[in-house]
């Protein structure tokens, strides 16, 4: 211990404290405010596309424009506003949740957060040079590849940045929660969302690097002229699609599952009730995660790959609806019997289940391969993956929103507006989505940037605008919500719903920089809520109060960070700028590699926080729960 | 007084609404999958409707329990009891994992059956074979055991299945007729085969279902089933009209051409001659729409050839401006085009 | 505090299990196997890339039976697997905390690797002159992508190895760096094995006609 400095580094303050922080709360806060930034510009493009829609032949936007729009809003609302949040909950609850004291690589946790937020601002970029990416979220070739605009490259590019960091991410939290564990928190007793971010690490971790090849690929063809997918040269444009979509499947899981893990949470919190089958829910997660992987080819059955291809695969995914049935029996089960109360967190809960279910019966429909002809790149299978990923997804991360935000800051959001917002953004969902269903059957392909009269879709489309604009006000007035509740001075109590089941809420207000003054004994599932009931106003705890060893802060991530963003944008600017290009990506470049090799020669072995400090907060967080 | 009387009216007018709602549900017959008028489509239906109703069966179960559970377990102001705490119940758990297997076997087995059944071309391959080739933006339809080659509007005998073969020229399209089969896609570099068939005469809207570009929205055509006498008699026309067109336009000639055939052999042929470079104008008087969505009319289709661009971005076909083609050729070329129609 | 929870064997003078006998060790540890996971699908989805466009779209006289150089690609494979081996002693000495012995195999490691990569550079120049080049078929685009993203993988294995020779010279082992060296050869064998699926799937495979 004599090499470590005893002393407390100073505590930088402001702007420098964000770009250098190593500490999983602080990086988690920054993940949710990114996500909620680009969620907003998604919805932005998700509001022009639908203006554009209101009726036929409107000239809002050109086919050009909305080309971009749906690509960007896709892209940008699954890789730059939901995985992010979700991870940021990963980041703000999962440490807590398992007794940690952070997570297993701090360094590497910061430089996943800089990656994905360096990505996302490259990838949004392309707007200012008049060339965002047109070629759908699903960017296939060779439409993608088509060298005339830009756009795909900072796609391409974008991703494969933001795309590096997720993939860290992921690796971090398997070996938090595998490693990082409080004595006595078992694998069997870990939380249901600690167990989800457990199983999406793991997706994260085999299906990114399909995506990571996919982009290669697409990179190679387009800046240095192979032919991968150019059938005049050999190529096969169907490659893409497969990378594409083991990719691609696999993700829709790491975005619901974490969310299945937030309902999970809140719904026997509320029901002051513990989950329904706990086990069952654990075995569920990990069958939705391994069959993930098993049925990539339904986003594929008009690509002509076969009856015997097409049935395989049509049963394969058929078999996912039942674990995920088995999970809404559980959360119904839950609630049976329990005392059930309805904050905008409960709200959200209870609403996503028969939305999602809708979203999962039209799934198993669109599984079975023959209907799917007709639903395939329809406004049916648009309706099937909005009431997925928004009944669903979108669902969970305001239900976590409103659920930890007292954690995350100490403060909490208004639960009047709050139910507002929600009432707007539930009645706006499903009206926006639900005619979509109908447009689809009727014969109305999505990605079409207007469409003609008299086919039988005025109406449809019309009510499907209307309630896009409730999603808008819904979301206007959440934004409002989240600066009051930060801007006011009202510091909530420790474990402020009363009934906290978990780790987390054993935690003073707000959340000291170690989390444990001492490392928690871990009792049982649900062990703060097994205290409770033993009398225990907290949980046990495994050690002695003593030195508490630090990671420092660092501004490296964000040094390599930048250097990767400038290296992704002089290579797409080599095109059209030359030799600047070249030189701006050559800069990138060198950034990094001098960042990485000091981050491998200059030793950090963090300090300590002495014990004389940690016994004055304890002692200070007593005086404060006496009043 | 008015607020109650207009109150009334809206009630009565209400399920008068809603009946208009449902109709708009079913969509036009023309496009609508919901209103089969092709035996794919048709099977495609009965299995849509299979799975739709195993589908509400378990919505139906589940909303049963959700709303009992969600009105009776309220906790009640100033009730601050512990409910038992359930860990979970193994029957009740085995029950609702076998029933959803069971339900999805009833829906597999005809998923399997109908899969297979959808992909058999060979019956359709004895009564016509019909090339498709999609291009940016639009379709060339080619019969090559008859010699005879059409764009945009695709022309089949009721009744009986014909087989589809679908590349494509450029990027990924994807040829649909919801009103007769469901889609499959042309990839370029590869084939694709599928079946088609009609069970009335008439005309169906065809869609292209795979985003191409920044035109993909504008990329319609026709399906048009004629009855077996019909259709014979249109391969037997085509091929004429077409014989008789080359003959005609050859540049022998040339000085027995009106002015619209001049402008069209001097501006047009080189690329809509073959129908492979772009549509096939042979027929282009019978046809129900300029480039696939535009109004069939004189004045579309001279917007159409001074700006294309205008109309459909992205598209391969040059503007004409007025010094390569004058108001008046225009107009003459207009006029000989529309009259372009089968005896 | 988690740092020294393991006692030094007092035979070597370290712990046993030197690699993973700090938390830091065995995260580290843990999370390379994820990473090695992860790279695994990387590389299956080079091959299966690869498999789809083996001589497609490759000229008369460029397919893969007429331009492979069997005899060159054999040594390569050679000097890699002993490198494989030669990294396997340098953590057995790592183990003995036999500083000596351990910085020895791990040069005789980067040499070997080192003796790989220019066997490739010929190679790939050797087939650049004859035309099959990057961008002359997707055959040739699939082949360097798959062989130049191994090819890649040894160079930054040899820099990585190399770095942390120079760091730890004179520092002997220590629970901080020997889980740093552990990973390292980790990544060597797992380097080694995608190269004996290359040596099949790509040149053994690509000899039949």
């Amino acid at each position: 211990m004599g090499t470590h400095t005893m002393g407390m580094p100073k505590k930088k303050s402001g702007i420098m404290d964000w770009l250098t922080t190593v500490d999983h709360k602080k990086i988690g806060i920054l993940y949710i405010m990114s996500g909620l930034f680009f969620l907003l510009v998604g919805g932005v493009e998700a509001l022009m596309i639908r203006f554009q829609l209101i009726k036929p032949m409107n000239d809002f936007v050109s086919g050009e424009l909305f080309n971009q729009l749906i690509t960007m809003h896709g892209t940008t609302m699954i890789f730059l506003a939901a995985m992010p949040m979700l991870i940021g909950y990963m980041n703000a609850a999962v440490p807590l949740q398992i007794g940690a004291r952070d997570v297993a690589f701090p360094f590497l946790n910061a430089l996943g957060f800089w990656l994905f937020f360096f990505g996302g601002v490259l990838l949004n970029l392309s707007w200012f040079f008049g060339a965002a990416p047109n070629a759908g979220w699903t960017a296939y070739a060779p439409l993608s590849t088509v060298p005339e605009s830009l756009g795909v490259d900072f796609y391409a590019l974008g991703l494969q940045i933001s795309g590096f960091g997720t993939l860290m991410g992921g690796i971090n939290f398997l070996v938090t929660i595998l490693n990082m564990r409080a004595p006595g928190m078992k694998l069997m007793r870990m939380p249901l969302f600690t167990w989800t971010a457990f199983v999406a690490s793991a997706l994260i971790v085999f299906a990114f690097p399909p995506l990571t090849v996919g982009l290669f690929l697409l990179t190679f063809e387009r800046l240095f002229g192979a032919h991968f997918f150019d059938p005049a040269a050999g190529g096969n444009i169907v490659i893409w699609e497969h990378l594409f979509w083991i990719f691609g499947h696999p993700e829709v899981y790491i975005l619901i599952l974490p969310a299945f893990g937030i309902f999970s949470e809140i719904i026997p919190t509320f029901a002051r009730k513990r989950l329904f089958g706990y086990t069952t829910m654990v075995f569920a997660t990990m069958l939705i995660g391994f069959l993930g992987f098993m049925v990539w080819v339904h986003h594929m059955f008009t690509v002509g790959l076969g009856p015997v291809a097409n049935a395989i695969f049509a049963v394969a995914t058929m078999a996912i609806a039942v674990p995920t049935g088995v999970k809404i029996f559980n959360w119904l089960f839950t609630l049976w019997g329990g005392k059930l109360t309805f904050p905008v967190a409960m709200l959200y809960s209870v609403a996503f289940i028969p939305s999602f279910l809708v979203g999962g019966m039209t799934g198993v429909m669109l599984s079975v391969a023959p209907a799917d002809y007709q639903y395939h790149d329809s406004y049916f299978v648009v309706a099937h993956f909005h009431y997925v990923i928004v009944g669903g997804v979108v669902f969970g991360l305001f239900a976590g929103l409103y659920y930890w935000f007292p954690l995350m800051f100490g403060k909490q959001l208004n639960e009047f507006w709050g139910k507002i917002q929600f009432w707007l953004f539930f009645i706006g969902f499903h009206l926006t989505f639900f005619p979509q269903h109908i447009l689809g059957l009727t014969g109305m392909p999505r990605r079409v940037f207007t469409y003609l009269p008299n086919q039988g879709w005025e109406t449809m489309n019309l009510l499907s605008s209307i309630g896009a604009g409730f999603m808008g006000v819904s979301t206007i007035v959440l934004v409002v919500s989240i600066a009051a509740a930060l801007m006011s001075k009202e510091y909530v109590k420790r474990d402020v719903w009363g009934d906290g089941r978990t780790l987390e809420w054993t935690l003073p207000v707000p959340t000291p920089e170690y989390n444990f003054a001492q490392t928690p004994l871990v009792k049982g599932l649900d062990t703060y809520w097994l205290e409770k009931m033993a009398g225990n106003k907290t949980v046990s705890v495994s050690e002695e109060v003593g030195d508490i060893h630090m990671p420092n802060n660092t501004i490296l991530p964000f040094v390599m960070s930048v250097g990767l963003f400038l290296a992704g944008l002089g290579f797409i600017l080599r095109l059209d700028y030359g030799t600047v290009g070249l030189v701006v990506a050559l800069i990138g470049l060198a950034t990094t590699l001098v960042a990485m090799f000091l981050r491998s020669w200059i030793d950090d072995e963090g300090y300590y926080i002495p014990k004389s400090v940690i016994e004055e907060d304890l002692r200070l967080e007593a005086e404060k729960e006496a009043k | 007084m008015v607020v109650k009387k207009s109150g009334k009216m809206l009630f009565r007018l209400l399920p008068i609404g809603l009946m208009a709602l449902l109709l708009s549900g079913c969509g036009i017959p023309e496009l609508s999958a919901l209103q089969p008028r092709g035996e794919g489509a048709q099977m495609q239906l009965e299995i849509i409707k299979l799975s739709l109703w195993v589908m509400l069966f378990v919505l139906a179960i589940v909303a049963v329990i959700y709303i009992y559970v969600l009105m009776k377990f309220r906790r009640k102001a100033g009730d601050n009891t512990v409910p038992k705490q359930v860990e979970g119940n193994h029957t009740l758990e085995i029950i609702w994992t076998v029933i959803p297997i069971l339900l999805l076997v009833v829906l597999a087995v005809p998923t399997i059956k109908t899969t297979v059944e959808l992909a058999d071309a060979k019956e359709a391959k004895k009564n016509e074979i019909i090339n498709v080739t999609a291009n940016l933006y639009w379709w060339e339809f080619e019969y090559p055991d008859k010699g005879v080659s059409t764009g945009q509007e695709l022309v089949i005998p009721v009744g009986k299945r014909v087989a589809v073969n679908l590349t494509s020229k450029d990027v990924i399209h994807s040829f649909w007729v919801p009103a007769l089969s469901g889609k499959t896609d042309t990839n370029p570099g590869l084939e694709n085969e599928m079946w088609l068939q009609a069970q009335e005469a008439g005309t169906y809207y065809g869609k292209c279902a795979e985003l191409c570009g920044p035109s993909h929205a504008l990329m319609d055509f026709k399906v048009i089933a004629l009855e077996q006498d019909d259709y014979d008699a249109w391969l037997k026309d085509m091929k004429s009209a077409k014989e008789a067109e080359t003959k005609q336009l050859d540049a022998k000639n040339e000085k027995n051409w009106t002015t619209g055939e001049q402008v069209y052999a001097q501006n047009c042929l080189s690329c809509h001659g073959g129908g492979k470079v772009a549509p096939s104008l042979t027929n282009f008087g019978d046809r129900q729409r300029i480039a696939g969505y535009l109004d069939h009319d004189k004045e579309s289709l001279e917007k159409w050839i001074r700006n294309p661009q205008k109309e459909k971005q992205g598209t391969k076909m040059p503007g004409f401006s007025e010094d390569q083609i004058s108001d008046e050729d225009l107009s003459e070329l207009a006029d000989y085009l529309l009259d372009k129609k089968l005896q | 505090m988690g740092h020294h929870s393991v006692p030094n064997n007092p035979i070597t003078g370290i712990p046993d299990h030197v690699e993973k006998a700090t938390l830091e060790g065995k995260n580290k540890y843990v999370a390379f196997w994820f990473f090695l996971g992860g790279e695994t699908t990387l590389f299956a989805s080079l091959f299966g890339t690869y498999i789809g466009l083996h001589n497609s779209g490759a000229k008369e006289g460029l397919r893969s039976y007429d331009i492979f150089e069997m005899g060159l690609v054999f040594i390569m494979t050679m000097l890699l697997l002993t490198s494989s081996l030669t990294s396997v002693l340098a953590m057995m000495a790592m183990k003995r905390n036999d500083v000596k012995k351990m910085k020895m195999w791990l040069i005789i490691t980067l040499a070997l690797g080192l003796a790989f990569l220019a066997g490739e550079i010929y190679e790939f120049n050797h087939y650049y002159h004859i035309g099959h080049t990057f961008t002359s078929s997707a055959f040739g685009s699939a082949f360097y992508t798959l062989v130049g993203f191994h090819g890649a993988h040894v160079l930054f294995g040899l820099l990585w190895i190399t770095t942390l020779l120079v760091r730890n010279w004179n520092r002997g082992i220590t629970v901080v760096n020997a889980p740093k060296f552990y990973v390292s050869s980790l990544y060597w064998h797992f380097i080694d094995v995608v190269w004996v699926f290359i040596f099949s799937v790509v040149y053994l495979m690509g000899m039949v006609k």
